[in-house]
């Protein structure tokens, strides 16, 4: 239903399928669909695993974590059934390229998560997808039903003696479900509230057997990793950030839209190439590299390659791929005050400092942008969101806390600007609060 | 388990393999400071305030979730990790209500010594704090919710401790919430483990909220006066118009049997003491009238009339009914002065339990009863009959967390399906009344297999748990009062078998040392029949050697008029038992209690007695377990039983010191009337004795009955230090005596619950108005949540 | 009180439901894995969790009353109170922030005459500000109960609501 653009630039790896009715398991199937999966099914379980290893392919679901040494780490043994989950919760701010993938090549989903369960012996894998993408429902289980009835799934998975289920569950909103450990809560009917680890997921996770958790993105790369070859895979993208991405790009741009590009690609052209730059002639402010959690960059800061490592470099992530661009009629107060809002609204309450903090500094933002600062503010924001940083229970911590002191940090003038009951000098743009 | 070998703050410390380091730390004196973990509940990591820098580790991390592995290097206290702990204290401040100058935590408050700690003192914070209003979920318990700092312990202490369920979190971010589980108020075990839990002010008692400051109290450790389990409590003492009044109840001290647990009677229902119904007066029977009259008239009266009785008519025709709930001392003193002074063996008590069976069957043979601790750490137990929930609430709090903690194996054997099945590892419903056939079959009597067959149950079920019980090493087998008389010794001889250990259910607080103090006709105190008073005759002289009459033989002989006097000590026969009134009609009855109950009604001298908070002494709970108690509270104008049957003993001529053998002359204060502090004298007196000194102790000194009891019954030669220090110690039943058959209906079960506590309970404000609030709440059907 | 109701009242779900339910069931290890969409497919059908629809759930899972309001109570899309029969859900969040999401939810609240979080008296329309609904790309966007709708101005949203109310 969202519509789709493209770019000369652009590099169609897993989003080579999107419009051409791959929802269909025939159409998917013309389009090299399950070849992977019966390549895969003639490999040893640690060959796949090198392969993706080998690839490059880094999670695409914020942490960039390497996928293959992820399932590396999933016992061979094990008492406990082992289980696949695909993290399809995407609901970080910028973020809305998992929706693509589900809407135009739920069947690659599919496979990458069968593949996945090859590789590390798990029987079962359960795609869980964030509850307002309700109309995913339908794509989504016509295509496990296509699956089962060829037999690329179920029982006997194409003759091979393998044996997969797979499962669609669906959430109810709620943003903390998608870090990996709380999706398992939620998943088993619970409060999403993380678990303590370790154990992680890989050792102990769902129902207490070995987990693979992976983004929507990642299992979708997975059969073409399988196709293409590893090394083919990681030439498409710089070194150890193998392949191409979806980037979202959004905001204050004149071509917003997900685009596949190669990992590396220069974040300047991104903006004034590919999104066609700033409207209306006006000026970058800033840019959001990677959804709402990364560290803002100014618009000095963005000749460069975006990559995990590269980005940061530049003290920043390249997080879930969620580009937003904002032009200089901005407030940055307001901003960080929205950015803050959604962290409150969002954290578990699990813990202390993201529970407190979040609101303690929503609270102040609020305050500060309506006009009501003092001085103090500015370093008080700053105190709290370092005091947060990293003595959260789960990232979500971290997450609220990086954009705020970016911010700060980068644009204390606005703070100043509105200081002592000015009004806020941007409010002709902006609203309400 | 091997150790592991940590470095901490510079020191080595080595803890076994598995210890959290949080624990590790506690060892080597270095206190991580935490809000969420506590010790046996699961882990949260939630509060962050035990955040330490573990070598290697890129961020701080939590010492409550860390397991210690070896090599590994901690630093615990340097400015960073000061810096954490304290920015989460100012956290936490920002929307925690600075009320506590009224608030009831003040001073006792965990927040307030982290502030103190850390410095937070400094308000950053300029925003309007969170706010809503407190709310009462029950008759006992209060919420106040900005207070609260989510450390979840109410909620796990509730759900993992109790097994109830009943607190939940609701929502998410800051406007998370402790929920109880109707809406806004609780349906729960009203145990108010989650009050004492609370390391701030957000649950409050509703015995004593507002009522005082925790400076302006006392503290007296002492154990609970309502069921035989016998859990230590701390209460809370603040001087009154008429003493010294108990104003809160808890368990601040944690090294007693019950661990961190106690009850709602053991919390609250110390309210009794303050009834306004207490008697303060003597009152004797004028004109068919209670009247008040003096002590020392009462006192005059009783031993005049006694001894005439005594001397015209023998004693034969004087009935005694001793207490479940007076001391050791108390009852121990009360046989004596039945069978010494009014020369008769017509002495009982309400009895809860086969004690004599039990004992019958355990003399002579190597120590085989179980502690109220072995209960938390035996690999395995069986359980036969009674409902422990309700009737044994420290009981079923160390069968479920030791199923929870350790892992132990639970066999539950009941007509009714209790609460405790939803931790067995088998549970075998059996028809009602059934118990003894359990007993019969396990003991291999196959023929009464077809009775135990249910829906639930079929015979290959029952053999298949006999032969699994055969196969448990260190079995603890607890039974209730269902398997009483032949039954009794059937089972005995199962578990005889396989080395496990027992525990005999009896209800009230003092019901096994009421029966091991030798309140029956026919047993002298240690289960020695009557006719043997071997050790007893030596100190006591020639006492009575036929058996006297139990309970509804005296009842019989006062129906026949043959009954002159009867002497009731801290028991209410008529209303427990259910006796007529009206066939103590040619009987002096005198009746020493708190309350004028119906037994009291029926009196020609009522005597207003303290109860087990305002008296010292020793209980022994069900299990054996023998522990101190010390006086709390006091009102000035009640004596203590001990002192009354002294007197009257007196009045009545008899020599005093051939009763207790206090020192000659010697008249000293030790303590009786000094408030709080009265248990510490008397451990002077024992202090002295033990070092040789003189010893000066007065007539209505119950530690010189125990000196008599340690020397003169069997099992009771416990570290005396020990015991006055507070520990629990255990009395042994092997050189007890052999003890007698007795006619199984002359048990009859207190049938308490969780809210009731025979005559007591019927005074405490507490209890009636949690009654009445679950009559007009009803449970819901329980349900298991996972 | 409540609690007398529920021992009598037995919910009756679609059909439809019960299919899914049961098939659901046979998807997971625990029962109560099932919980969260159950919730969601359970409040379709009656709009809100009544308490009625809370004790039937948790009954057939065999978890207590709390237990499922805990779980409600964490989730922003599950709700114990009516909504209107269309509930505008307007996101605020950056990407729409910044391309007029707020200027979006002032005009609805105009237009329908109500707060963040109310209902109209007909109860046709009920409006909510959310968080990011994963339209960046499309932004400024609103979900009218599960339906997207994208790259919209104050004259499109018009429409939008107008459509809906014709449809009833
Ligand atoms: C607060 C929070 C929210 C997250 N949300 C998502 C999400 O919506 N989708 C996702 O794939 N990963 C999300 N993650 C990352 C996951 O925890 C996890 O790292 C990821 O699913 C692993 O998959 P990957 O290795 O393929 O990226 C989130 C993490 C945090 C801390
Ligand atoms: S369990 Fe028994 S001894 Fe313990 S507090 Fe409750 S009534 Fe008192
Ligand atoms: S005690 Fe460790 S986080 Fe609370």
């Amino acid at each position: 239903m969202a519509s789709l653009v493209s770019h000369p630039d652009e590099v169609k790896v897993v989003s080579k399928r999107f419009g051409m009715g791959a929802t269909n398991i025939d159409r998917y199937c013309e389009l090299d669909g399950y070849t992977a999966l019966q390549k895969a099914l003639e490999m040893q379980p640690d060959a796949i695993i090198n392969e993706v290893k080998n690839s490059g392919l880094r999670g695409r679901g914020g942490a960039g974590f390497n996928t293959g040494l992820k399932w590396s780490f999933v016992p061979k043994q094990s008492a406990k059934p082992k289980y696949i989950l695909c993290n399809g919760d995407e609901s970080e701010p910028g973020t809305c390229k998992d929706r693509l993938i589900f809407e135009h090549d739920p069947h690659a989903v599919i496979e990458g998560v069968v593949i996945a369960g090859l590789a590390v012996g798990a029987h079962a894998g359960y795609i869980y997808v964030r509850g307002e993408y309700r109309y995913l429902l339908e794509i989504m289980q016509k295509a496990i039903d296509g699956a089962y009835a060829r037999g690329f799934v179920g029982k006997n998975v194409l003759g091979s003696g393998y044996n997969f289920d797979v499962y669609w569950h669906g959430g109810a909103g709620a943003y903390e479900v998608g870090e990996e450990s709380a999706l398992m809560e939620s998943l088993e009917g619970k409060r999403g509230i993380p678990r303590i680890r370790p154990p992680f997921p890989a050792v102990v996770g769902l129902w207490g057997g070995p987990t693979v958790i992976n983004n929507v993105e990642t299992l979708a790369s997975v059969p073409h990793i399988i196709n293409g070859g590893a090394e083919w895979f990681a030439k498409l993208g710089t070194p150890k950030n193998g392949g191409t991405r979806l980037f979202c790009l959004s905001g204050h741009l004149n071509r917003p839209g997900v685009y596949e590009l190669p990992m590396g690609y220069n974040l300047k052209k991104m903006i004034y190439d590919v999104g066609g730059g700033i409207p209306n002639g006006r000026k970058l402010k800033a840019v959001v590299p990677g959804g709402s959690s990364c560290p803002l960059l100014t618009a000095d800061e963005i000749d460069l390659p975006m990559d995990f490592d590269s980005l940061a470099k530049a003290g920043s992530m390249l997080g879930s791929g969620g580009l937003v661009a904002v032009d200089d009629t901005t407030c940055m107060v307001k901003f960080a005050l929205r950015i803050m809002k959604f962290y409150r609204h969002e954290s578990c309450g699990w813990c202390i400092p993201c529970r407190e903090g979040t609101d303690w500094l929503e609270k102040t933002l609020k305050r500060f942008h309506s006009g009501g600062g003092i001085e103090k503010d500015i370093d008080n924001i700053q105190y709290l969101s370092e005091n947060m940083l990293g003595r959260t229970f789960c990232p979500l911590g971290d997450a609220a806390a990086l954009p705020t002191i970016s911010i700060v940090k980068k644009f204390r003038k606005e703070f100043e600007d509105h200081l002592e009951g000015r009004p806020c000098p941007f409010e002709e743009h902006l609203v309400s609060v | 388990m091997p150790d592991v070998n940590i470095t901490v703050d510079g020191k080595k410390v080595t803890a076994p393999t598995g210890t959290l380091l949080i624990e590790a730390c506690k060892t080597a004196g270095i206190e991580v400071p935490s809000f969420c973990y506590y010790p046996n509940l699961s882990l949260q990591g939630a509060c962050r305030m035990c955040l330490v820098r573990v070598e290697k580790m890129p961020k701080l991390q939590t010492a409550c979730t860390t397991v210690i592995t070896e090599g590994m290097v901690v630093a615990t206290d340097n400015d960073e990790i000061h810096q954490a702990r304290k920015s989460m204290v100012e956290l936490l401040l920002g929307n925690h209500p600075l009320d506590c100058p009224v608030c009831d935590a003040g001073g006792e408050c965990e927040l307030q010594d982290m502030t103190f700690s850390y410095g937070a003192a400094e308000s950053k914070f300029i925003d309007i704090k969170n706010h809503r209003e407190e709310q009462q979920w029950s008759p006992v318990v209060y919420f106040d919710r900005p207070r609260c700092i989510l450390c979840y312990r109410c909620v796990r202490v509730c759900g993992e401790g109790m097994d109830v369920w009943a607190l939940g979190v609701q929502n998410r971010g800051v406007s998370s919430i402790i929920a109880p589980n109707l809406e806004d108020h609780l349906n729960c075990e009203e145990c108010g483990m989650c009050i004492d839990i609370c390391p701030v002010g957000a649950l409050t008692s509703g015995a004593y909220r507002y009522k005082t400051r925790p400076w302006e109290m006392n503290h007296v450790g002492t154990t609970c006066t309502h069921c035989g389990d016998g859990c230590k409590t701390t209460l809370g003492v603040r001087r009154s118009d008429t003493g010294m009044e108990i104003v809160r109840g808890d368990n601040r001290d944690k090294s007693g049997i019950n661990g961190d647990f106690l009850c709602i009677k053991g919390r609250y229902a110390f309210d009794f003491a303050n009834h306004e119904d207490r008697l303060t007066q003597p009152l004797i029977r004028k004109n068919g009238r209670l009247t008040p009259s003096t002590w020392e008239e009462a006192f005059q009266l009783i031993g005049k009339k006694f001894a005439e009785v005594r001397d015209k008519d023998g004693g034969e025709a004087i009935g005694v009914i001793g207490s479940t709930r007076t001391t050791n001392e108390e009852n121990y003193l009360l046989q004596k002065f039945a069978r010494v002074v009014l020369r008769t063996n017509n002495i009982d008590h309400h009895r809860t339990a086969d004690f004599p069976a039990f004992a019958a069957v355990l003399s002579g043979k190597p120590e085989s009863t179980a502690t109220m601790r072995d209960v938390f750490n035996a690999p395995a137990i069986l359980l036969i009959g009674n409902n422990p929930t309700d009737q044994h609430p420290l009981l079923a709090w160390q069968i479920r967390n030791n199923v929870r903690l350790h892992g132990a194996r639970l066999y539950v054997v009941n007509s009714e399906p209790i609460k405790l099945r939803r931790q067995a590892t088998i549970f075998s419903q059996i028809p009602e009344g059934a118990e003894a056939r359990v007993a019969a079959f396990l003991g291999g009597d196959d023929s009464v297999l077809d009775a135990l067959v249910t829906a639930n149950s079929n015979r290959e079920s029952w053999t298949g748990l006999r032969e699994t019980l055969r196969g448990e090493r260190n079995l603890v087998i607890i039974f209730g009062s269902e398997i009483r008389g032949d039954a009794v010794s059937v089972l005995m001889k199962f578990g005889g078998a396989i080395g496990a250990k027992f525990v005999c259910l009896g209800d009230y607080a003092n019901s096994r040392g009421a029966a091991d103090m030798g309140l029956y006709p026919d047993l002298l105190p240690g289960y020695q029949a009557v006719a043997q008073s071997g050790k007893f005759h030596e100190g006591w002289g020639d006492i009575p050697n036929a058996p006297g009459l139990n309970l509804p033989a005296m009842l019989e002989r006062a129906k026949a008029g043959k009954l002159k006097a009867l002497h009731v000590v801290g028991a209410n026969p008529v209303g427990r038992l259910g006796l007529n009134p009206g066939d103590f009609s040619q009987t002096f009855v005198v009746v020493q209690d708190m309350f004028l109950t119906e037994t009291a009604a029926i009196a020609d001298v009522v005597l207003p007695a303290a109860n087990a908070y305002e008296k010292s002494g020793t209980f022994t709970n069900t299990c054996g377990d023998l522990q101190i108690i010390k006086k709390a509270g006091e009102v000035t104008s009640v004596k203590s039983d001990f002192e009354m049957i002294v007197r009257i003993a007196d009045a009545a001529g008899f020599d005093v010191s051939k009763l207790v053998p206090f020192s000659r002359g010697s008249r000293a204060d030790m303590g009786q009337s000094r408030g709080a502090q009265s248990g510490e004298a008397d451990q002077h007196r024992v202090w002295l004795e033990a070092n040789g000194l003189e010893p000066k102790m007065s007539p209505f000194d119950p530690m010189a009955i125990l000196d008599e009891i340690q020397r003169l019954v069997p099992g009771y030669d416990v570290s005396r230090i020990n015991l006055l220090a507070g520990n629990d110690q255990h009395t042994s039943l092997s050189n007890s005596g052999r003890g007698a058959a007795h006619d199984a209906n002359l048990i009859v079960p207190a049938n308490n619950d969780l809210f009731s506590s025979g005559t007591l309970g019927r005074y405490s404000r507490t209890l009636n108005s949690v009654l009445e609030n679950h009559h007009k709440n009803p449970a819901e059907a329980e349900v298991a949540a996972d | 009180m409540a609690l007398v109701v529920k021992a009598f009242f037995s919910m009756k779900f679609s059909e439809q439901f019960e299919n899914r339910f049961v098939r659901m069931l046979a998807h997971y290890p625990t029962k109560r894995s099932v919980l969260v969409p159950t919730l969601l497919y359970a409040q379709d059908e009656t709009g809100y969790l009544s308490p009625e629809v809370i004790h039937e759930i948790a009954e057939r899972l065999e978890l207590t009353d709390l237990e499922v309001e805990n779980v409600i109570s964490y989730y922003s899309m599950l709700t114990k109170t009516p909504r209107g029969k269309y509930n505008v859900q307007v996101c605020t969040n950056i990407a729409c922030l910044v391309r007029g999401g707020e200027e979006l939810l002032d005009h609805c609240k105009h237009k329908l005459g109500i707060r963040n979080k109310g209902t109209t008296a007909d109860g046709m329309f009920s409006l909510e500000e959310v968080e990011c609904i994963g339209a960046c790309s499309w932004a400024p966007a609103v979900q009218v109960n599960y339906d997207f709708h994208e790259n919209l101005t104050t004259e499109r949203m018009d429409e939008v609501l107008d459509e809906y109310r014709a449809k009833n």
